[in-house]
């Protein structure tokens, strides 16, 4: 698991800056009128002294000897070495002041995902990221001012929460600077659909005509009084469907996004005949594991189900789903739990940075296949997790996609 | 309940709205046996439910939140005060369902002649005449016809030659190709074209000219030799012979996929199911349309067409569906047509635009008919019971009539208006009425009223059978089902 925050900083020098977003930069050679905003970061090659005129430096604690931290400059910090995964075109927001450090973006990464308020209209069973009723516009600036120092290639970029269409207009600069600054890349919000219910503001979100935007809803149940009780808030069933067919009725492409869990995994086949009859125009539909996170593990009980024990279900879900030609995908799951049935819609979708395997994983010959698990897993995990070995490839058996 | 804190509430919390009852919604219901109800909503959604459930359904005795509930409620049939949704997304499915007439008129057969070289005696309309001045299109009237088709909004324009034999008209085939083709350059349809054609007049020019056009070839296999020979007599003897070279022809220069067969039904076709099944097998065919006889003729002399034959049609249908559904399982995917069409209307959110399984009946909304003088039918069968002397399904005449003088005629919309399914007698609280339709030519030919009696009507009794049979191999036989379901098309 990568630490994308660090209050563990140490100041070599002097600072009174407020705090700001900056891009790194492990070019010692940058051109001298732009290094104004940049920060420099010492590369693992470094030596001597550093650069002139960044706005700051970062020097990764174990290069420290290598590097002659000239100490007439300020804003000269050590970092630690948790923050080893920091690179060139990385983009941060960094608050000298309260040593915070808190990386935005990753140039590198795949899975590079703005949270954008931490308030939300919800207040699932299962959240990960449990919602808090503050005031955090300033979020929104500090992306506004992030995003154009995001690499222009950048092939996908998450907007989450909280709740994002709980920010009204201020969603839609977000989606407007991405569209601006990062012309080509594909924008995966994920939003429970509610607000949508309001077509303006579908309309408003389609307006923007972002490359490529899909937006993530969850849907728990066919059933609206099961749906209400898993988020935690009642009419919230309609407000979603609604919100789904208003983003539809606009051309906006949708994703339903189920996690599997005790409250939800009876009436997976149900569903996915309800999505088939009334929403078979969804762009993709993504069941989904457990994420061992926020308050998932408090209401654990009520939550926990060994993926072993939903197979049927399961099945039958992606059975219904794959017939009608629906593009669907399993999220979140360890292959040596899958039916074998299943594996041709098994996705390793778990972003990089949260990506474990555990112990028993070790001797296992299809760890490349396999998605793994979430870290917050060591919480708790199958009972039956079971490496391959060499003997058990399955090469003539390979699963066919039968369903 | 272990829930982590007071900050969350239990599922009973959200039950409660449950409690002030539920609502109907509307739908139908039909005996599936003794103990066995169908019911189906307005979108077509159907279920299974006992005698018993049913009656409790009715007399809103349901518990809320027991499982039969649950799927009254996801499948739409019942909604109640925590949810209101339901009324959206019936919506949506029946707009869904009902676009095809939207879409308006798509098939437009154009008979290019009546001469034929066969005598087959179940068409009524085929002449053996070497006068091609009588019986052939001319181009003056082919004119009108695509000007016709052209002004049909639809986007999917599909144009099929019929006959007589189409092909010895190929001059005007050629023609009419040619001229819709450089009529598309500005309309920019989606244009398509097919040959109906014994193949008997076919020749290498002719399916270079195909293969130019990405035309369709549709022929008829009636089943094998000696039956094909015997419906479909012609000098020589050598029907399916011809066919056979034909259709090898076909496969070769425009391969197998632009080949198409439809086969008659006649008395002699009802105990060869297997036989003629094997046929399209054999011929590579991946599916075939086991179609009813037709009651033309027959029905017109004696004014009514027996149930007898109905039922003896029923059981050539079914034992031939038993057959190729044990062919499905023996791993050959084949179909069979109709059945597939009404599975894909009770198992897809979608319509069809088969005109006889449509509310209101497809005639000249979904196909409709140019003859070789210009008249205009309603449908091929009102065709056929032109030439046997009844004219009621004649709309007009490209020469005299506009489009809007056809289309608003009210030769057609008189029974358009009569056989919106959902007001019909009989049909307006059948439980099939969603998968069925209408077949006003029918009803008229063999009861003398385009509605009709069901009671009497063998296109009811055809079509309540094969669907309480259908819905009974999906619920009881699981390897039926798999193989049904793998015909549905979404
Ligand atoms: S044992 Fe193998 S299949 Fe199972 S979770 Fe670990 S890596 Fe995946
Ligand atoms: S024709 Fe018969 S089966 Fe069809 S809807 Fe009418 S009553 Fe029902």
């Amino acid at each position: 698991m990568l630490q994308l925050h660090t209050t563990k900083i140490e100041c070599l020098t002097t600072s009174s800056e407020e705090a700001f977003i900056a891009r790194l930069s492990e070019n010692d050679q940058y051109p001298l009128p732009l290094r104004g905003k940049e920060i420099f970061l010492a590369p693992e090659t470094h030596s001597g002294k550093l650069p002139d005129g960044f706005r700051a430096y970062f020097i990764l604690r174990k290069n420290l000897d290598s590097v002659e931290a000239n100490q007439d400059f300020p804003n000269v910090f050590i970092i630690p070495n948790d923050q080893h995964y920091l690179r060139d075109g990385d983009v941060i927001r960094f608050d000298p002041k309260r040593i915070k450090l808190h990386t935005l973006y990753r140039k590198n990464s795949q899975h590079n995902s703005l949270l954008v308020t931490e308030r939300c209209n919800n207040y699932c069973l299962m959240c990960s990221q449990p919602p808090k009723d503050i005031d955090d516009s300033y979020i929104v600036q500090d992306l506004l001012v992030a995003i154009p120092l995001m690499r222009r290639e950048t092939e996908e970029i998450g907007i989450t929460g909280g709740e994002p269409t709980i920010l009204g207009d201020d969603l839609i600069r977000i989606l407007r600077a991405l569209k601006n600054y990062l012309p080509s890349t594909s924008v995966h919000i994920l939003s429970n659909g509610r607000n949508f219910a309001n077509i303006d503001l579908a309309r408003k979100v389609a307006g923007v005509k972002n490359h490529d935007l899909m937006i993530g809803i969850p849907l728990y149940a066919d059933i609206s009084n099961i749906h209400d009780y898993v988020v935690q808030a009642d009419g919230a069933f309609d407000e979603t469907i609604k919100g789904i067919m208003n983003l539809k009725r606009h051309g906006v492409k949708v994703e339903i996004r189920v996690v599997i869990h005790k409250q939800t995994y009876e009436r997976l086949p149900q569903l996915a005949e309800f999505l088939a009859r009334n929403l078979l125009f969804v762009d993709h539909v993504a069941l989904m594991g457990l994420e061992m996170m926020g308050f998932t593990k408090a209401n654990i009980d009520e939550l926990w189900v060994d993926p072993i024990d939903y197979q049927p279900e399961l099945v039958r879900a992606i059975d219904v789903l794959a017939r009608y030609n629906m593009n669907v995908s399993i999220y979140n799951h360890q292959l040596c739990l899958l039916d074998k049935r299943l594996w041709p819609f098994n996705t390793k979708s778990i972003s990089d940075w949260k990506n474990e395997y555990m112990p028993e994983c070790e001797p296992c010959t299809l760890k490349e296949q396999c998605g793994g698990f979430f870290s917050s897993a060591l919480f708790k995990y199958s009972d039956h997790i079971q490496p391959f070995s060499e003997s058990e490839m399955p090469t003539k058996n390979a699963p066919q996609p039968t369903l | 309940m272990a829930l982590a804190s007071t900050k969350f509430k239990d599922l009973d919390f959200f039950n409660q709205s449950l409690e002030s009852g539920y609502k109907l919604l509307p739908f139908n219901f039909i005996k599936l046996d003794d103990s066995r109800y169908v019911i189906t909503n307005i979108a077509g959604e159907y279920l299974v439910i006992t005698k018993e459930d049913l009656y409790a359904v009715a007399n809103k005795q349901l518990c809320p939140g027991s499982p039969v509930y649950n799927t009254l409620k996801s499948k739409h049939f019942i909604y109640d005060d925590d949810s209101s949704v339901a009324l959206e997304l019936l919506a949506l499915k029946y707009r869904t369902k009902m676009a095809p007439l939207a879409n308006f008129t798509g098939l437009h057969l154009f008979v290019t002649t009546l001469r034929c070289d066969h005598s087959c005696p179940y068409c009524q309309v085929s002449r053996q005449s070497e006068d091609k001045a009588a019986f052939d299109m001319t181009p003056e009237i082919a004119d009108k016809a695509i000007d016709f088709t052209f002004q049909s909004p639809s986007n999917e324009i599909k144009i099929e030659f019929q006959g007589g034999e189409s092909l010895l008209n190929f001059e005007m085939v050629k023609y009419v190709v040619e001229e819709a083709t450089k009529r598309n350059q500005t309309e920019n349809r989606d244009l398509q074209f097919v040959i109906a054609t014994n193949l008997s007049p076919l020749t290498d020019g002719m399916l270079d000219f195909c293969l130019k056009y990405d035309i369709l070839i549709s022929t008829s296999l009636d089943g094998p030799e000696e039956l094909h020979n015997g419906n479909r007599p012609r000098p020589g003897k050598d029907s399916y012979e011809k066919v056979m070279t034909g259709m090898q022809k076909v496969r070769e220069l425009l391969g197998p996929d632009k080949l198409g067969a439809l086969m008659t039904t006649t008395k002699d076709s009802l105990t060869q199911a297997k036989p003629i099944i094997d046929e399209y097998v054999e011929q590579g065919f991946s599916s075939i349309f086991l179609r009813p006889l037709s009651p033309y003729g027959f029905a017109i002399k004696t004014k009514s067409f027996d149930a007898y034959q109905t039922e003896e049609w029923l059981k050539f249908y079914k034992e031939g569906l038993d057959y190729i559904i044990e062919l499905n399982k023996q791993g050959l995917y084949f179909i069979e047509d109709y059945t597939a069409l009404i599975l894909n209307k009770m198992l897809t959110p979608f319509g069809t635009t088969y005109v006889d399984l449509q509310s209101p009946s497809g005639m000249a909304i979904s196909a409709i008919v140019f003859n070789y003088d210009g008249d205009i039918y309603a449908s091929d069968e009102s065709r056929m019971l032109a030439e046997m002397g009844e004219k009621r399904f004649r709309l007009g005449n490209l020469l005299q009539d506009t489009y809007e003088g056809v289309m608003l005629s009210d030769a057609l919309l008189g029974p358009l208006e009569a056989t919106i399914t959902e007001s019909m007698p009989m049909c307006n609280d059948c439980g099939f009425q969603n998968y069925c339709g209408s077949d006003p030519v029918y009803h008229y030919a063999t009861q003398g009223d385009i509605i009709g009696n069901k009671a009497f009507s063998g296109f009811c009794k055809k079509n309540m059978t094969i669907m309480r049979h259908l819905i009974k191999l999906l619920e009881d036989d699981p390897e039926a089902r798999d193989v049904l379901l793998s015909w549905v098309r979404v």
